[in-house]
């Protein structure tokens, strides 16, 4: 289904791309609802697209508050001089502290303080110039410490907020800017890994990433539904990628997302929450909300309570279902690290006159170093190149699609505006189609450009270059103008042949001719479309149309 | 030989008088001699001569490192020590070798120092006698002077039970047994509550704690991480200034540890005390001190008068709330502490292990002995959320009103001031487990304790010897960072008071086998 509604409608082409996990979650409704269905009813999150079906489709309403764990993008633990890799032989990066060996000590990592400074001014946050670290405690056989250095009681920064958008897709070409309000920001460590062996009963232990710094980001329940979530994770994800703080890769766990999900009644107090968590792309965790979201409208319609338990998402089922341990009733012991001194970051008012460069944090040196945001791109790209804001926001959202992009629009004269229609619905298009990113596209920028000048100088028509692309997407190594040349794509020329051709394909269908002339100008485009098939879409359909319009007429 | 101090036995490797494989060989044997004081869990042997002999070398070379090149050393098994068992006298962490060193035991080992072994302990550092170790307590060298002895036997009440052995206080009775012991010239404690100077006092060495973060806590297992610092014993105030001069210093490896340069300093030897202040705080005339040490303090309060200082009576007021918050904080972060002993990484394991909740709970049991178990669980009952505000925030506002305390008296003008370190001298054993081991750690950490709470720097020295012979000990406590100030204050009444030496070799030769006593204090 996903391949063949490709480039078909080009409505959901745009949905589609904007996104991957939109459109996963559309296909996977597509069993209850047609597509255009959940477009509608995900429109309007105020009104529960599952409550549709119950009698008072307002009744119960969803709240959504978000505990994002980002990992801090740095060569360094964040109280360890041990490696951060992904994927590295188990226990290869452990250090005597990562694996609590008695006596160690936490020594702070400044370039985390750094990537939490960046973050918080990049999510509007204040920061707290003092914050303090706590252990908090709980057996787990991947915490070696038994206990977790996190900030409870004052966290690096916040009251901060997200700005996020929504593809509206009744109209598909309408971008809905919401926020959300960001509580506070938090440095801590991350748990190391546990791989239970259930037929030996045995669990491994691999410690690499124990200790790797997180940046917890605290959403206040401002959003309403799973789309609305992912939409503000992947913001998310832009932003921590933007500033290199954090990779945001969700299938390597560098980010992780637990969404505590409430519903009731607008105008009555929040309901009793559920924390689910286990969901490990942005896909998962708009199913997983929105499941929750009905299951818990489900549950208060046939007259029962909401629990306030932890919740572990199945995405194979794509139910929540509660989970063993008893973390909602655990009592975390909480208690201030005495082995780390209260952390301090200065700004260039506050600044010790002689501080060593190397061991202080400056907010405002920081501030200058913030790189460009997603939303500033976004409309950069729309004042520089002239398009559109939703393709904006496509370019932006795809890994390494601006950059394609910026490439081709250097190389080419062509309008942005029809760049844009080659980028976003033809190669993006395919690369959706073959599972493949944008940095894996056969085409390269160069290539593409190439091909685009071809057209623009009428060296080839528009539908002989849809086969030039295709040709290109195969990749066997020729450039677009060699293409041209070995197929024979070029466009036709020499007149006389082209009218001979416009004359034979008439007087084989005079029927037409007679509705033409009957007054039925459509009918024109069929023959238009039969002399291109004749000459594989090599002729001007300019020229072929005013030829047919003067044989005919 | 051995009975010489530090600074005089650095003089005489010097000199060529002895050398240090020599004397190391000389303390390696007298260890042997003194097995019977369980003083040592660990004896380096092997280690210890091959340090001395490549100080010899530097020696032979006329490279020598410093003070401490060649001198023989002792440090408390709670300090890492890099492939030594480092085991804090418990059944958890039996067999646990460290691959890294602890910061001051490497800075030792820099200075070209030699190390003899590793030093008992309560388990953990949870104690003030030296006796709940696994390796069996430590007995007080002194109970086995010429000078105790001799009293002893004129003494009819004090000879009934002649098996009967003295504590040496703790919990680093290991470390001040062995320099007391003399085999060893200075060993290294930690002092969290007074577990450096109280069992100084009761084996008559000079015990320094030196201001919180002024040594790195690095390495060593820590009890309670914010009153932990490690401390020095020695057998003079002079040569605490000499391994302190070693010692101090930021550690980037732990952030407490102030980044301000230390600069190590040597006390003058003519010292004039007229421009020094020395306070007397009222609240330390605690109940249960004895007439002999009050008599003491009172000799040594005018002793200073008469030497032109001026000697003020002043007010600790919440010093009496001291102990009742120590017990909050202390067992808080034990049980913090503690949690990492889950038997995974490292340490004891039980083999009970049907699931890891399971083989958590019965490692946890078999690793540690009633009194750390007693006070992990303490601890978890004061952090649980309902009890936190009422307790522990409770017990850091009191810590916080107990530092003013002391931050009012300095700005007042006193220099040093003036505390006996306890209530009386050394207890027999079967007396002192009479009473459990929180009960024992309340009573002998009164004078003591209020030092770490504000974390400042304290030593004590022995001054006189009781009736019974046994060692009597005052404090001083100085003002944060001004460990010169406090010490030089030290060492002049060091001068005036000249405590006699041991007289314990010949006497140790004569002591044959002593009926070894496993039975523990603990109870809670």
């Amino acid at each position: 289904m996903a391949a063949s509604s490709a480039g078909v409608c080009t409505a959901c082409t745009i949905f589609r791309l904007s996104g991957r996990y939109w459109f996963l979650r559309t296909f996977s409704y597509n069993n209850n609802f047609s597509s255009r269905n959940v477009q509608t009813t995900t429109l309007h999150c105020q009104s529960q697209p599952q409550t549709k079906r119950k009698t008072d489709p307002r009744k119960w309403v969803g709240v959504v508050g978000l505990e994002i764990h980002a990992q801090i993008h740095s060569n360094a633990k964040l109280f360890s001089e041990s490696g951060v890799h992904f994927a590295a032989p188990p226990n290869s990066l452990v250090s005597y502290f990562d694996a609590s060996l008695p006596g160690t000590l936490p020594v702070l990592n400044r370039r985390c303080v750094e990537a939490a400074v960046m973050t918080s001014l990049a999510l509007n946050c204040t920061i707290n110039k003092k914050s303090l670290f706590d252990r908090k405690h709980y057996f787990y056989a991947d915490l070696p410490a038994g206990y977790q250095i996190t900030q409870q009681r004052l966290p690096i920064a916040v009251a901060g907020s997200l700005t996020y958008n929504l593809l509206v897709r009744q109209k598909w070409n309408q971008v809905v800017t919401k926020t959300v309000r960001i509580k506070q920001i938090q440095l801590e460590q991350d748990s190391g890994k546990s791989l239970h062996d259930d037929t030996r009963s045995q669990t491994l232990i691999d410690l690499n990433r124990a200790g790797v710094g997180l940046m917890e980001v605290v959403m206040e329940p401002d959003m309403c539904c799973g789309e609305e979530a992912a939409a503000a994770v992947r913001e998310l994800q832009l932003i921590l990628q933007a500033l290199g703080t954090c990779q945001g890769n969700m299938a390597e766990g560098q980010l992780r997302v637990d969404a505590n999900v409430s519903v009731h009644q607008p105008g009555e107090p929040l309901g009793v929450r559920t924390e689910v968590k286990n969901i490990n792309s942005a896909r998962f965790l708009a199913r997983a909300i929105d499941y929750e979201i009905q299951r818990q409208t489900d549950v208060l319609e046939s007259g029962g309570w909401i629990l306030n338990e932890t919740r572990s998402f199945d995405y194979k089922s794509g139910r929540t279902t509660p989970m063993r341990d008893k973390e909602g009733l655990q009592d975390y012991r909480f208690m201030p690290e005495p082995n780390l001194p209260p952390l301090i970051v200065y700004d260039n008012k506050t600044v010790p006159a002689h501080a060593d460069p190397q061991q202080v944090v400056n907010i405002d040196q920081i501030r200058e170093r913030l790189p460009e945001l997603p939303n500033v791109r976004r409309s950069r790209l729309v004042e520089q190149y002239g398009i559109l804001p939703e393709h904006s926001f496509t370019l932006v959202n795809e890994d390494g699609l601006m950059e394609y992009f910026v490439s081709v629009a250097r190389e080419t004269k062509a309008e942005p505006r029809k760049i844009i229609g080659w980028i976003i619905k033809d190669l993006l298009g395919l690369l959706k189609q073959h599972s493949l990113n944008v940095s894996q596209s056969p085409i390269s920028p160069m290539s593409m450009a190439e091909l685009l000048n071809l057209l623009e100088a009428g060296t080839v028509s528009s539908s002989a270059a849809k086969q030039v692309f295709q040709e290109l997407w195969k990749g066997a190594g020729s450039s677009a103008s060699q293409i041209v040349q070995k197929l024979d794509l070029g466009l036709l020329q020499d007149r006389s042949t082209l009218e001979q051709i416009c004359r034979t394909v008439i007087d084989s269908h005079q029927e037409e001719v007679r509705a033409i002339r009957g007054g039925n100008k459509k009918v024109l485009n069929k023959l238009i479309g039969l002399v291109q098939r004749e000459l594989k879409g090599r002729a001007d359909p300019v020229q072929v149309k005013t030829i047919l319009e003067e044989k005919t007429l | 030989m051995l009975g010489l101090t530090l600074r005089e036995v650095s003089l005489a490797l010097r000199e060529g008088k002895v050398s240090p494989t020599e004397l190391c060989q000389r303390c390696l044997h007298f260890i042997r001699k003194t097995k019977f004081l369980n003083a040592y869990v660990t004896v380096t042997e092997e280690i210890a001569l091959k340090q001395a002999e490549q100080a010899e070398k530097r020696f032979l070379k006329g490279e020598t490192l410093g003070p401490l090149d060649g001198i023989p050393i002792a440090v408390k098994d709670n300090f890492s020590t890099a492939s030594i068992q480092t085991t804090c006298a418990s059944q958890m962490l039996k067999g646990y070798i460290p691959p890294f060193n602890a910061t001051v035991v490497q800075k030792l080992l820099d200075q070209g120092a030699v190390l003899m072994g590793k030093t008992n302990l309560d388990e953990f550092a949870m104690g003030s006698g030296s006796t709940d170790t696994i390796f069996g307590p430590v007995r007080n060298p002194w109970g086995y002077s010429r000078q105790y002895q001799e009293r002893c036997a004129q003494n009819p009440e004090d000879t009934k039970d002649s098996s009967d052995w003295l504590i040496t206080g703790g919990s680093s009775g290991g470390s001040a047994a062995s320099v007391a012991s003399l085999t060893c010239f200075a060993s290294l404690g930690s002092d969290t509550g007074g577990s450096t100077r109280n069992p100084a006092a009761y084996c008559g060495v000079v015990g320094l704690k030196p201001t919180y973060g002024l040594l790195s806590r690095h390495g060593l297992i820590p009890l309670v991480n914010s009153m932990d610092v490690p401390g020095i014993l020695t057998r003079s105030v002079h040569d605490a200034a000499t391994v302190l001069g070693v010692l101090g210093g930021h550690d980037p490896k732990d952030s407490t540890t102030v980044p301000e340069p230390f600069k190590p300093f040597s006390l003058p030897d003519e010292i004039d005390v007229r421009n020094v202040c020395v306070g007397i705080p009222r609240e330390y005339h605690a109940p249960g001190l004895s007439k002999e040490i009050l008599a003491h303090w009172t000799k040594a309060a005018e002793l200073f008068e008469k030497a032109g200082a001026r000697v003020v009576e002043v007010s600790l007021p919440h010093t009496q709330h001291s102990i009742v918050c120590y017990h909050v904080l202390c067992t808080a972060e034990v049980a913090s502490n503690m949690a990492r002993f889950d038997g995974l990484e490292y340490g004891h394991r039980s083999t009970i292990d049907s699931s890891t909740e399971v083989m958590y709970a019965s490692t946890r049991h078999e690793g540690f002995n009633d009194v750390v178990r007693g006070r992990i669980l303490s601890g978890n009952y004061f952090l649980l959320k309902q009890n936190y505000d009422r307790y522990f925030v409770k017990a850091q506002k009191v810590r916080r009103l107990i530092a003013n305390d002391f931050m009012k008296v300095f700005s007042s003008g006193v220099d040093v001031l003036l505390t006996p370190t306890t209530l009386s001298d050394a207890a027999r054993y079967s007396e002192f487990i009479k009473e459990d081991n929180r009960t024992r750690s309340a009573q002998e950490d009164i004078f003591t304790q209020c030092a770490n709470m504000a974390g400042l720097p304290a030593v004590t020295l022995p001054i006189a010897l009781s009736e019974r012979n046994l060692p009597i000990s005052l404090q001083f406590i100085g003002q944060g960072f001004r460990e010169k100030n406090l010490l030089t204050v030290a060492k002049w009444y060091e001068q005036q008071v000249k405590f006699p030496l041991i007289e314990f070799q010949d006497v140790a030769d004569h002591v044959s086998e002593f009926p070894k006593t496993t039975k523990s204090a603990s109870a809670f």
